[in-house]
């Protein structure tokens, strides 16, 4: 693998960039791998990179329909946090976190990962309760959290309309200084890079039809560029996870809907850090190019379609205007959506199957790009030793009939009350 | 956004509207347990045509059966649930 560094990009600057190489193989499939993963986004590059590195598991190959990261990983706002306040949860995205904050280096490539902070607003007495319990959980497990009061905001975030005759008065938040925002695309192509120069085979526009099975174990997949055989083989395709493991006869506790996302026109710096309200729902950051970029509640119905309704457009933007007045002037530039496994008790799903040989890491609601060092790393264990690292084991997949769900919103059994 | 033609009101945006759940999902208080199961969390979450139990929240209240393609967004039906599904 040709090393970036600053000497390198000087010299291309030197040479009118002819200097540099592919950035990963275009392998054809091999007849038999040890281990196949089925989806080529974030998670699942960043798992056959574990497997290489730290497992040492490298004939191994990403089967990816279309075009890495094109699905969520490159349709998500790109906002990193491990502000959770249950155990299970804030320490496998505090793990996460940790990984993200070496990700650059490890990978020798670029993911533009700024710790800029990314913070709740509360809006009422109710709220800041709820906020300061979340911070104090996070706090004695040893994770940033601090308390801003209105003289801090009004200090750090001028345009936030603190004023009282605000739409959604606000009284306080919960700011988490590590967290941040990624370049997304940086990571599912630097994860891609990394895997390939361990001797992993990322096979795009290689679409997975079957999932072959002799005596109940998994021994391959059938393909629409012919069969490949495997040991075992590891769904990672959040979105179309029930599609994928219907393949293998499994029903997973997982309905499938949509989350959009808009960006505006680009501006100077004007937000710079994430700013979140978990009572009106909607989230807001500026991108490195200066984009506005907001999110708000998914759009409540299970659909495969990627298309928003254009409602959920307008009550987002409003949500936002009545944070910010001053994102009134912008012009929205474009939105999109994606197609989101939602759980149903709001967390994800990493670990064995029922079918032997046969794992599954899906169920990430719309809150799975941050955890992707952290899924890559814990489903590679998976993979790798059979069984879940202590991380991922309270995200069985049988959790939900056994009753030990992880319900951060306490919403019971309502993938679209989320 | 979805068209949806309440029997009560005829068509309405979507937005006056609430999905609840697949209409093989509603469960009743005698379910087996591998059924209770089944229908509380490993529903079949189709890529395709599905029966869904809607309300008409912001319109006449009403609760709907709908069956609506999961990926085309096409609506083949809107019914009241006391109306016969057609098999």
């Amino acid at each position: 693998m040709q090393r970036y560094s600053a000497l390198s990009l000087l010299r291309g600057g030197l040479n009118g960039q002819k200097s540099w190489q592919r950035a990963w193989r275009d392998p054809a499939p091999k007849s038999h791998y040890d281990v196949i993963i089925i989806g080529g986004g974030g998670h699942g590059l960043a798992t056959a990179y574990y497997l290489a590195k730290v497992h040492g598991i490298r004939n191994v190959a990403v089967l990816e329909r279309s075009w890495i990261g094109g699905g969520n990983t490159g349709r998500n706002t790109t906002i990193v946090r491990s502000n959770y306040r249950q155990p299970a949860l804030h320490n496998l995205f505090e793990f996460s976190l940790k990984l993200w904050e070496g990700m650059s280096d490890d990978l020798n490539y670029n993911v533009m990962f700024s710790q800029r902070g990314a913070m709740f607003l509360g809006h009422s007495d109710s709220d800041m309760i709820r906020l300061a319990e979340r911070g104090d959980a996070m706090r004695a497990a040893g994770i940033d959290a601090e308390f801003m009061t209105m003289d801090q905001l009004r200090k750090k975030l001028p345009l936030l309309d603190l004023s009282d005759k605000a739409r959604y008065p606000i009284v306080g938040a919960l700011n988490q200084p590590r967290g941040g925002t990624a370049r997304h695309d940086a990571v599912a192509w630097g994860y891609a890079r990394a895997a390939d120069a361990l001797g992993v085979d990322v096979i795009q526009n290689c679409e997975v039809l079957g999932i072959d099975r002799v005596g109940g174990k998994v021994t391959g997949v059938q393909t629409t560029r012919g069969p490949i055989g495997a040991d075992r083989v590891g769904i990672c395709v959040a979105g179309n996870s029930g599609q994928v493991a219907a393949m293998a006869d499994l029903r997973l506790p997982i309905e499938s809907h949509l989350l959009q996302a808009f960006v505006s026109e680009p501006v100077k710096p004007m937000v710079d850090m994430v700013i979140m309200s978990q009572s009106i729902h909607a989230y807001v950051s500026q991108s490195d190019k200066g984009e506005i970029v907001m999110g708000g509640d998914p759009d409540l119905y299970p659909t495969y379609s990627q298309r928003g309704r254009p409602d959920r457009i307008e009550g987002v933007a409003g949500q936002c205007i009545a944070l910010f007045p001053a994102l009134s002037r912008l012009r929205m530039l474009r939105s999109w959506a994606g197609t989101t496994d939602m759980s149903f008790d709001g967390s994800p799903i990493i670990g064995t199957t029922p079918v032997e040989g046969l794992y599954l890491n899906g169920g990430w609601c719309y809150g799975g790009f941050k955890a992707t060092p952290a899924s890559g790393w814990t489903y590679a264990h998976t993979l790798a030793k059979g069984e879940p690292h202590a991380l991922n084991a309270p995200f069985s997949l049988d959790r939900f009939e056994t009753g030990a769900t992880i319900d951060e919103t306490g919403a019971g059994p309502m993938p679209h009350h989320r | 956004m979805l068209l949806i033609a309440c029997p009560n009101c005829g068509p309405r945006a979507q937005a006056e509207f609430t999905f609840e759940r697949p209409l093989a999902s509603i469960v009743t208080p005698t379910e087996t347990l591998p059924d209770l199961i089944h229908k509380l969390f490993t529903r079949e979450n189709p890529r395709g045509p599905s029966w869904e139990l809607w309300r008409h929240t912001y319109g006449c209240a009403g609760w709907l059966k709908v069956h609506r393609d999961t990926h085309s967004h096409q609506i083949s039906a809107a019914l009241l649930v006391d109306m016969e599904t057609p098999s």
